[in-house]
């Protein structure tokens, strides 16, 4: 043991001597790097994808980066962004849903025949759509443990008869225009935060971190495991809490944080604390790692299934709910043409694995907020939507390129 | 009826009663009429040639597979396996072969896989020092449980597997080839801990291709033969008692490699003076 290096007697999980461990800032950077190389690389190639795009489309039309650009990106980021986190829940399970685009343009008709043509209240309007949307999503699930069929195929057959049902109840007219001045269609254009909360929430962000981990510290050494230092959690903090204000600072300068991405980020965490920290969120990676593994250790299987198709279309209807409201009306149109692809690719350019059991709902965001923001310097650069499907279909590739290399680095490392 | 189940086990109790079992995968005959018993304390092996059906039918108890005839009691009770939940509820705990681990999960969330502390806000601390102890019992070398068993090699991932079956504390412990992967010290240590389990009055179902590991731990030796009872030894049977019931017959490849291998070696040393 090596318990003459470390002191009176080595941490718990500190006691195997063959295993080297960083320690200090310098370390920390070594160790970032060591990681890097090996190919555990995290967010890091959406952060420098991002970093190189934004660069670009600022040195082309110095409109792209100002508050005002940045506000509509966010506003855009979001109603897809909420439609690609239940794509994350549907690959975690190593499945697909290739229907979102035509669910989130269902709910959003849903939404325009009840409450505009019927009259019901909004609200009760929203929670049928989102309803609906988990309906579907049950029948896939049903298709899928009952009958065995692929969700490639089943959801694909969906995409049509979904589709075939948004245009049935939208009917003769095709498209139903929603109220200005509503307080939905406020949500989806001109509802943003004051600048307070804004800062706010900025704070509370790092002050949430700091204390979270300050306590699992403290447990971790009260157990005599390795633990994170005090420096360390406080310089993560810090650097949380600069960047975010910052943020906010700067899009406050324009009209501000748009609720409805404050609504995209809180199901964001939401979604990323119930994959890491619930039993449902390893459970469900467990069936996306080795389905027959899961079975054997008693898990049901088929439940795990079942909740993520139905949370994946619920999250596309919601999300279909929120384009309508940005766009103020319920069309034909809805959730057709590239929505399906955008959200599918911002799940797997942000990070999450085609093949199950690796990813993080953060790749939603991040990934998001790529595609966004190839499409947004592409329409201020006025150039036309072909070069915008050739363009991110390249940064697609290019994303998977990088998982496969990534993923190839890790086996030879020992880390996959 | 379950208290009866839950309760602690007595010396030389009864714990697993098998009768009449049999598997049919369409046209093949995997099991036929099998019988087993295993008492509280004893440790069971199980040997055969490929394809006589022990892996079967320890899927068969861990509830993987369902039998297609016989009865299975469990401590007094009759009891059906209709999927592996059911099985582990009993505290029947499997090692498998293949292991049936998780690889793009860690080491402490394979071993509590199913059985994760605090739901809802996942006691990662408890789930890891706890992890920490089992290792420990075992003399694992693992350098550390926050790697994907992806990242670990064949030996360590076994013993992670023979770690997650000893958490909740079973009734009966199947293991499915437990020594295969293992080297030397760990072969010992896996065997030592057979018979640690043995002691705290749990019944031990094994498999084995390994005569001598078998032969050193075994309380009965149950051969199935093309997935037939084929006897029950003890362990000081001999070894052509027990190669010859493997294979079902007195002149096989086994006795005859043996009886080649005494023929060279026998004018060898008549030629020496």
């Amino acid at each position: 043991m090596s318990g003459d290096k470390e002191g009176p007697a080595p941490l718990l999980d500190r006691a195997d001597e063959r295993v080297t461990h960083e320690t200090g800032i310098g370390g920390a950077i070594r160790a970032f790097f060591d990681r890097v190389r090996s190919g555990e690389l995290g967010a890091l190639p959406v952060v420098v994808g991002l970093a190189i795009i934004w660069t670009v489309f600022q040195s082309l039309n110095s409109v792209f980066l100002s508050s005002n650009n940045l506000v509509n990106l966010l506003f855009d980021s979001s109603t897809v962004g909420i439609i690609s986190l239940g794509i994350v829940c549907i690959l975690m399970v190593g499945e697909i849903d290739l229907s979102v685009g035509s669910v989130s343009g269902f709910a959003s008709a849903v939404v325009g025949v009840l409450w505009v043509n019927e009259g019901l209240p909004v609200w009760l309007a929203i929670i049928a759509a989102v309803a609906a949307g988990g309906l579907i999503g049950s029948l896939y699930a049903l298709l899928f443990n009952r009958f065995g069929m692929p969700s490639f195929v089943s959801t694909l057959s969906g995409l049509l008869a979904v589709l075939g049902l948004q245009l049935y109840i939208l009917g003769q007219s095709g498209s139903i225009n929603l109220p200005y001045g509503s307080a939905m269609v406020n949500f989806g254009q001109s509802l943003f935060m004051p600048h307070v909360v804004a800062y706010a929430i900025a704070a509370l962000a790092g002050i949430l971190a700091f204390v979270t981990g300050y306590r699992t510290a403290t447990r971790r050494q009260a157990a005599g495991l390795s633990s994170q230092s005090l420096n360390k959690l406080l310089f993560r903090a810090i650097i949380v809490v600069v960047v975010l204000e910052a943020l906010a600072i700067y899009l406050n300068q324009d009209r501000g944080v748009p609720w409805m991405f404050g609504l995209f980020v809180g199901l964001v965490v939401a979604l990323n604390y119930a994959l890491t920290r619930t039993t449902w969120g390893r459970w469900v990676t467990a069936v996306g790692g080795n389905r027959e593994a899961a079975r054997r250790a008693g898990i049901n299987v088929r439940l795990i299934y079942s909740s993520a198709f139905i949370l994946c279309s619920m999250l596309a209807a919601l999300g279909g709910v929120l384009a309508s409201a940005r766009l103020a009306s319920a069309s034909q149109q809805a959730g057709t043409g590239d929505v399906n692809l955008d959200a599918i690719a911002a799940a797997v350019i942000g990070g999450t694995s085609l093949f199950g059991g690796r990813g993080s709902a953060y790749s939603a965001l991040l990934g998001i907020i790529v595609i966004q923001s190839i499409a947004s310097g592409l329409t201020l650069l006025d150039l036309s939507s072909s070069l915008r499907y050739m363009i991110t279909g390249g940064v697609l590739a290019i994303a998977v390129i990088v998982d496969s290399l990534a993923r190839r680095s890790r086996v030879s490392h020992g880390r996959a | 009826m379950m208290d009866k189940v839950q309760a602690p086990v007595a010396a030389g109790e009864l714990v697993l009663s098998l009768r009449g079992i049999s598997k049919h995968f369409g046209a093949v005959s995997a099991l036929t009429e099998i019988d087993l018993d295993v008492q509280a304390g004893e440790v069971v092996a199980l040997v055969g040639d490929n394809g006589a059906g022990k892996s079967t039918l320890i899927k068969i108890l861990a509830g993987v597979h369902q039998a297609s005839a016989g009865t299975m009691t469990f401590r007094g009770q009759t009891v059906t396996l209709a999927d592996p939940s059911a099985s582990l509820a009993l505290g029947i705990a499997t090692v498998f072969q293949d292991l049936a681990l998780c690889e793009n999960l860690d080491v402490v969330a394979n071993i509590f896989l199913g059985k994760e502390l605090h739901p809802l806000q996942l006691d990662e601390v408890a789930m890891e020092m706890r992890a920490w102890t089992l290792l420990r019992e075992l003399s694992a070398r693992i350098p550390s449980v926050r790697q994907p068993v992806n990242a670990l090699s064949g030996g360590q991932r076994q013993t992670v597997a023979i770690a997650r079956s000893l958490l909740l504390e079973p009734k009966l412990i199947l293991l499915d080839e437990p020594t295969a992967a293992l080297g030397v010290a760990q072969t010992a240590e896996v065997l030592d801990l057979i018979e640690r389990v043995r002691d705290r009055g749990l019944g031990v179902v094994m498999i084995s291709h390994n005569m001598e590991d078998v032969r050193a731990v075994a309380d009965r030796i149950v051969v199935l033969r093309l997935g037939r009872n084929n006897g029950v030894f003890y362990p000081d049977a001999s070894n052509q008692e027990l190669v010859s019931a493997i294979t079902g017959a007195s002149d096989n490849a086994v006795s005859r490699r043996s009886g080649r291998r005494r023929a060279q070696t026998a004018p060898a040393q008549e030629a020496q003076p």
